[in-house]
Order: structure tokens, then C-alpha cells, then sequence
């Protein structure tokens, strides 16, 4: 098993710089580039920049050489310094602006994630148990309108409840007043209850879906053959249901878990700008649509690479959970 | 008619009484009667076989013996098991198994303990996620000691019994790891290894080669020399029945046709049916998986039955105007012979016209039902 984890450890190195190169091109690939998109800006605010004030500006980022001698004098500051590159947009190394919003993002996220499986899980484990009872009409219609609605719509809904009730539409991750200060109870506070509206607006879907998914797998295994089996010999339901049921409907969902991070992490741009969250996605878009490339590469970058070990984990997982898969991995090693 | 020596020794006790069950599976084109009328005895230390095609409810009888079936089956009828020592013959201190509650802790102390069953498939039998000795150990540890040691003892054990070699090993290995042979072993382990009175071996060597068949058929009959436990051996395969049973019950489409001792139904079938299996029963040096097409047409969907003969479409022997028009009853030939035909029934209806043509069906069985053939325009 280890040889195998250190075997797909190296295999990524070469995926990941692949997947680098393929963003990098992706990137510059839209006509003109941060200096044209830079100029357009200023003129809607009345500015000009002559023609060699632009070209100077290119030559000073570098944008005068052809894409792939920024790629690699880009990678190779990345691997040699550990400089992802600087940020055009925010005059700042892109490490700087990645760190601002990391902590967020990661937060928002992984939040998000747990909310989906901590909800969704049970309800689907009783709707299928309970199938086609009252509860059951009821998730499946819930579900239903919950993965239908857009997110903003919900975001918008959440937000203005939120006002008419607590006479705050929750924006951002925090209250105004604790940006200046430490980490406190308060603060924490505060920022699980500026959490909630995000979470629920960027988990509802995935949610809805895993209900849907959870159910449909439970009610597969609980018709297995071997779990008649077990009710053959005596074993309690209670015991049936979560020894073999649960236990083997949750594999696939366990082993999709790498990558649902990166879908949660890519699929809440809107509801970020919606709700004003000082997560990634916003910063991202902006990035790409003025081309700030680096900043847009590092991030892409991460992503792939957040998306590589995903994948790795799943696989651990879904190993670790199936001793078929595990055989047949240690067969091939 | 033959005297087999079974005839001769006393009967062994009564272990279990199945009488006239009935399983209703309601689908979306009506009530299937899956199962309907079907009464049999078994006794410790013998071998009742039920036979019949692919859908004659050959399994769904199996499982309603444990209460497997799901609420929403409509089962009706009695299955009582009987003292272990045979104290509760008579029928007076029996346990109804259908009068329990099928998730309550009642049956679940027969499941497994007094009544085991094996499955058709040892392919899907165990669970994947698990291995093979946490699977057999489950039922020790229910229903025999709490002590994990001891049930991996008896569980190496019976591993040993049933031919598992290198059961040290194999017990931690799983499912995927044993080969069909094995897995049918490894489920025979886990039905014996609470010593059950009654086994119900679901036709336990369908899915394994012809090798591997007779030795677990031979190994299922060592064990119940050794245990004087009862065997329900389902089959849709005489040929196997006349070398592992003592009684025979032949199934068509949710009934019995026919129940004799092993020997007099081979010697001397009464219903078409009965003697359309016989005749299917492969001879030497044909490929025992090459599967006969037993009998022309296909089994009907127990689903709206008219009150006739259900086997008529397909019987060469039918008399026409009688066995459409009623059901014909289970006879008693003899005391141990029954058979379900009009064939024999003294009191089948009066045919509306007489029928000068009907052919000795005795002598010649093999008559597929005439049918007119069209002439080319
Ligand atoms: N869960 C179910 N729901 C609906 N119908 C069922 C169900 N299980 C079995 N049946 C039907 O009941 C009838 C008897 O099925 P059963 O499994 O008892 O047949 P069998 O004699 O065991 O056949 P085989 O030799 O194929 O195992 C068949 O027509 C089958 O289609
Ligand atoms: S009752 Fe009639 S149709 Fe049915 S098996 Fe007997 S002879 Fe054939
Ligand atoms: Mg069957």
C-alpha cells in the first residue's frame, strides 16, 4: 500500500506540470492580454496611455515574449524561488493574494462539504428505508426543489429572510466591527453565523443530489443477496442495515469525496459574489477577465493540484474500504 | 409397486410440518400465486427434495419457512416446527412459524439456530466488504457464545469439516478470494455450524461444476450422517434427487403435483409432469450443463388462473373436457403416494362429449398435444 501511495505520489508530478502548461496556454489564449484589458479600463475612466507607455508596461511584465517563454520562466520561478508570479490587478505577488483569501475559501468549502454529507446521509439512509413513506415523499420533493432552484435565487431568498428576521442580511464572513481585531469567541461566533447562509446556499445541491444517491444505493444494497443472507442467520435488522447496507452503500460516496472538494471550491463563484464572500471565486473570475494571468495560472494550478490528490485520496479511501480493490492494486504493484 | 427399504424402518421424528401454505406476491398485473396449497413433512435424518422448472416457487417456499419475505407478501397457511426431540410430534407444543413476528427476536432465534438455509447463488451469498470467517463467526456468535475466541474455534472447525484446507488462513481471506466450490463450502459452514435441525439447501450446487457438485452433494450427505439433521434439498434436477433424497416432492407452478418416496416416484411417476421431468433426466455421456428443454412450452404466470388443470396447456395426456374444467385435487394413491391429476381421481368430472380418441397415456406419455397443422393456402 505504501509503495503504492508513494508510486501515485511521484505519478502527479508530471500530471500536475502538464495540466500547468495546458492553463497556462488556455489562459493567454483570448485575444490581447493584461496591458490591452488594462488600457481598455482606463479609457472608460478618460485616461489614455500612449503606444510606448503600453509597450514599456509589457516589457516590464514580460508579456513582449512569446506565451511559452513566460510559461517556463514563470514555472521555473515556482519551482526555484517558490514565486508563484505577481499579481497585475492587485500590484502584489500572487502568493500575497492567494494567502488573503485561502483561509476563506478553504473554510467556506470544507464547511460546505460537511454539511452535505452530515445532511444528506441520514435522510437518504431513511428515505430508502422508509421507502415511499410520508418522510420519503417528502425529502424527494425537497430534493427535488432544491437541486431545480439556482443558487443566487436561494443566496437572494436566504439573505432577505435573514434581514426580515435578524434585521441583517448577513453579508460577508464577518461583522464589520471584528475585521480590526483578534481571533476571540466572539469573533469565531460571529463568523459561524455569518457561515450558515453560504453553507446552506453552496451545499443545498450537492445535498439534494447525495440524498438522492445515498437513497438509490441503500435500497440497491438492501436487496442484496447476502444481506438475505445475513437475515437467514438471525442478525437483527439494526444490525444488518449498518453492517452491510451502510457500510457498502457508503463506499462510492466515500470515494468521491476527493473530488467533490474541488467541485464545491470551483461551483461557488456566483454565490461568493452573490454574498459577498471574500473567498476565492469572486477573485478568480476577476483575474481571468482581466487577464491577470499569473494570478489566474497559480489558482488554476491549485486547483488541479487540489483536484490530483483528490483523486489520490478517494483512491486510498475506496482501497482501504474494499478489499477487492485492494487485491487488485496489489496485484498489479 | 416397490418396496424400498425406508419403508421398512420405523419413521424418524418429525421435525417440521409444512401445511397449506400459500405465497402471494401481489405485482402490477395482479395477485401471483406464487405459492399455493403446499403441504410436506420432514423428519430428522432424511431428505425431502422439491423439484420443479425455474419459477415454480420452488424458493420463495424455501424462505417463507424462515419468515424472509417481505410485508408486503401474502403468506397464509401453517409451518410448524416440532421439539427437538421430536416431544412436539403430535403437534400440540409446535412453534408457527408464521405466527411470529417476521422482525422480532422469535424468529430471529430460529433463524440460523433451528432452521438454516442455503442460497442458490454462493457467488452473491457473502458479503464483498467482509471476510469470509467474520461472516460464518456472526451466526456462532448469535446464537452460540459470546466469546469471539471460542466461535473463531468452532468456526476453524467447521471450515475443516466442510473440506476448507488451510482454514487458518482462509478465514481472514474474502469472498472474492474463494472460488465458487469454496464459497458453496464456506456457506455450508456457516448454515451447520449452529447445528440446525432442518437445513434448506436452495439448490446448493446449480452454479458449481460437475466435479465440485458431487462433492458437496457428498459432503452435505456425510454431515447429516454425522448430525441427523433434516435436509429440504431444492433442486430443478432429478437426475440429483435420486441419489441424495428420501422423499420428492414435484412443484408446478406454485403446488404439488406429485410427492412419493424417492424410489416409487422414479419407478412409478403418475402425473405427466412427473414423468416429462424423468424423461429430461440427461443419460450418460451427454453434458450434464447442456439443460434439457424439459417439457414443451414455458411455465405460465401464476397471475389470474382460471380454475383448471395449470399444467394442461403443456400436458400430452389432458383429457379435453375435464381438466378444463375444474382443478384437479391432490389423491392419495397410497398412504405415501399423492399425486394431483384427473388421470386418477375416480370423481373427475364427466367430459361433455365422449372422447373416443384418448390415447393410453401410460404406455405412451411422451405425446406432445396435438396440434392441427395449418394447410398452405
Ligand atoms: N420478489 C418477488 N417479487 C415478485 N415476484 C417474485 C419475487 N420473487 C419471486 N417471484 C416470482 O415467483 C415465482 C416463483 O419464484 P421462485 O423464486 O420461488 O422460483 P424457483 O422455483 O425458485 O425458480 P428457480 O429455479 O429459477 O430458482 C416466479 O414466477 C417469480 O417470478
Ligand atoms: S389434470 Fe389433466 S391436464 Fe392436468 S396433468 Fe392431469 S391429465 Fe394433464
Ligand atoms: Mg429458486
Amino acid at each position: 500500500m505504501l509503495t503504492y501511495i508513494l508510486r501515485r505520489t511521484l505519478m502527479m508530478i508530471p500530471v500536475v506540470l502538464v495540466i500547468s502548461v495546458i492553463v497556462f496556454w488556455i489562459i493567454q489564449l483570448p485575444p490581447g492580454d493584461y496591458v490591452s484589458s488594462h488600457v481598455m479600463e482606463l479609457q472608460k475612466e478618460g485616461e489614455q496611455l500612449s503606444a510606448a507607455e503600453q509597450d514599456a508596461l509589457r516589457e516590464r511584465y514580460g508579456l513582449d515574449q512569446p506565451w511559452y517563454a513566460q510559461y517556463l520562466a514563470w514555472i521555473w520561478g515556482i519551482l526555484t524561488r517558490g514565486d508563484l508570479g505577481y499579481s497585475f490587478a492587485y500590484s502584489q505577488p500572487v502568493l500575497a493574494v492567494v494567502e488573503r483569501y485561502m483561509a476563506t475559501t478553504l473554510i467556506v468549502a470544507v464547511a460546505s462539504m460537511v454539511f452535505t454529507y452530515v445532511v444528506a446521509i441520514p435522510i437518504g439512509v431513511y428515505s430508502a428505508v422508509k421507502q415511499y413513506s410520508v418522510g420519503d415523499y417528502v425529502f424527494t420533493t425537497v430534493g427535488f426543489l432544491g437541486m431545480a432552484t439556482p443558487n443566487f435565487l436561494l443566496a437572494i431568498i436566504l439573505m432577505y429572510l435573514s434581514y426580515i428576521w435578524f434585521g441583517n442580511p448577513m453579508l460577508g464572513l464577518q461583522s464589520p466591527e471584528y475585521a480590526a481585531q483578534g481571533w476571540s469567541p466572539a469573533r469565531v461566533l460571529d463568523m459561524l453565523r455569518h457561515l450558515v447562509i453560504p453553507v446552506v446556499v453552496i451545499g443545498t445541491a450537492s445535498t439534494c443530489e447525495l440524498i438522492r444517491v445515498m437513497r438509490g444505493q441503500m435500497l440497491d444494497e438492501m436487496t442484496k443477496q447476502h444481506v438475505l443472507t445475513a437475515r437467514a442467520k438471525g442478525v437483527k435488522e439494526s444490525t444488518n442495515l449498518r453492517k452491510y447496507s451502510l457500510r457498502a452503500a457508503l463506499n462510492p460516496i466515500v470515494s468521491t469525496i476527493g473530488w467533490s472538494l474541488t467541485a464545491i471550491f470551483t461551483g461557488s463563484t456566483i454565490t461568493a459574489i452573490v454574498l459577498n464572500l471574500p473567498t476565492q471565486g469572486p477573485v478568480m473570475l476577476d483575474a481571468l477577465m482581466a487577464q491577470d494571468m499569473y494570478l489566474a495560472g497559480a489558482w488554476l494550478g491549485f486547483m488541479a493540484i487540489l483536484t490530483v490528490i483528490g483523486t489520490l485520496i478517494s483512491d486510498i479511501l475506496l482501497a482501504w474500504l474494499d478489499p477487492r480493490i485492494r487485491d487488485e492494486r496489489r496485484a498489479r504493484a | 409397486m416397490t418396496t424400498t427399504p425406508e419403508d421398512t424402518t420405523p419413521p424418524a421424528h418429525l421435525v417440521l410440518t409444512v401445511e397449506d401454505l400459500a405465497v402471494h406476491v401481489p405485482t402490477e398485473h395482479g395477485l401471483l400465486r406464487a405459492v399455493d396449497g403446499v403441504s410436506f413433512e420432514v423428519r430428522a435424518g432424511r431428505t425431502l427434495g422439491i423439484v420443479g422448472e425455474s419459477g415454480s416457487g420452488k424458493s420463495l417456499t424455501a424462505k417463507s419457512l424462515l419468515r424472509l419475505h417481505p410485508a408486503a407478501f401474502r403468506e397464509s397457511g401453517r409451518v410448524l416446527l416440532h421439539g427437538a426431540d421430536g416431544s412436539g410430534a403430535d403437534g400440540t407444543d409446535a412453534l408457527d412459524i408464521m405466527e411470529l413476528r417476521r422482525d422480532g427476536p422469535m424468529i430471529r432465534a430460529v433463524r440460523g439456530r433451528r432452521i438454516a438455509l442455503i442460497f442458490q447463488e454462493p457467488m452473491t451469498a457473502f458479503s464483498p466488504l467482509h471476510t469470509i470467517g467474520d461472516q460464518i463467526m456472526e451466526a456462532i456468535l448469535l446464537h452460540r457464545t459470546a466469546d469471539r475466541a471460542e466461535a473463531r474455534d468452532i468456526c476453524l472447525e467447521w471450515m475443516l469439516r466442510v473440506g476448507i484446507g488451510d482454514a487458518q488462513r482462509r478465514i481472514d481471506q474474502y469472498p472474492h478470494e474463494f472460488s465458487g466450490g469454496m464459497r458453496q463450502r464456506a456457506m455450508i459452514a456457516m448454515a451447520l455450524s449452529c447445528e440446525p435441525e432442518v437445513l434448506i439447501a436452495d439448490e446448493p450446487t446449480t452454479a458449481l461444476d460437475v466435479t465440485i457438485q458431487a462433492q458437496v452433494l457428498e459432503l452435505m450427505q456425510e454431515l447429516q450422517a454425522e448430525t441427523g439433521m433434516a435436509i429440504v434439498f431444492i433442486t430443478h434436477d432429478l437426475a440429483v434427487v435420486a441419489g441424495t433424497c428420501d422423499e420428492v416432492a414435484v412443484m408446478y407452478l406454485g403446488r404439488i403435483v406429485e410427492q412419493a418416496p424417492v424410489r416409487e416416484l422414479f419407478a412409478n411417476p403418475q402425473h405427466p409432469y412427473t414423468r416429462g421431468l424423468l424423461r429430461s433426466i440427461p443419460r450418460f455421456g451427454m453434458g450434464r450443463d447442456e439443460r434439457l428443454q424439459a417439457i414443451e412450452g414455458t411455465v405460465p404466470q401464476a397471475i389470474d388462473l382460471p380454475a383448471m388443470c395449470s399444467f394442461r396447456d403443456r400436458c400430452g395426456a389432458r383429457i379435453e373436457g375435464v381438466c378444463e374444467t375444474a382443478e384437479p385435487r391432490l389423491l392419495e394413491l397410497t398412504d405415501r403416494h399423492q399425486v394431483r391429476c384427473f388421470l386418477h381421481d375416480p370423481d373427475a368430472p364427466v367430459p361433455d362429449q365422449p372422447v373416443g380418441s384418448t390415447e393410453s397415456t401410460a404406455s405412451d406419455p411422451a405425446h406432445a398435444p396435438v396440434v392441427p397443422e395449418e394447410s398452405p393456402a
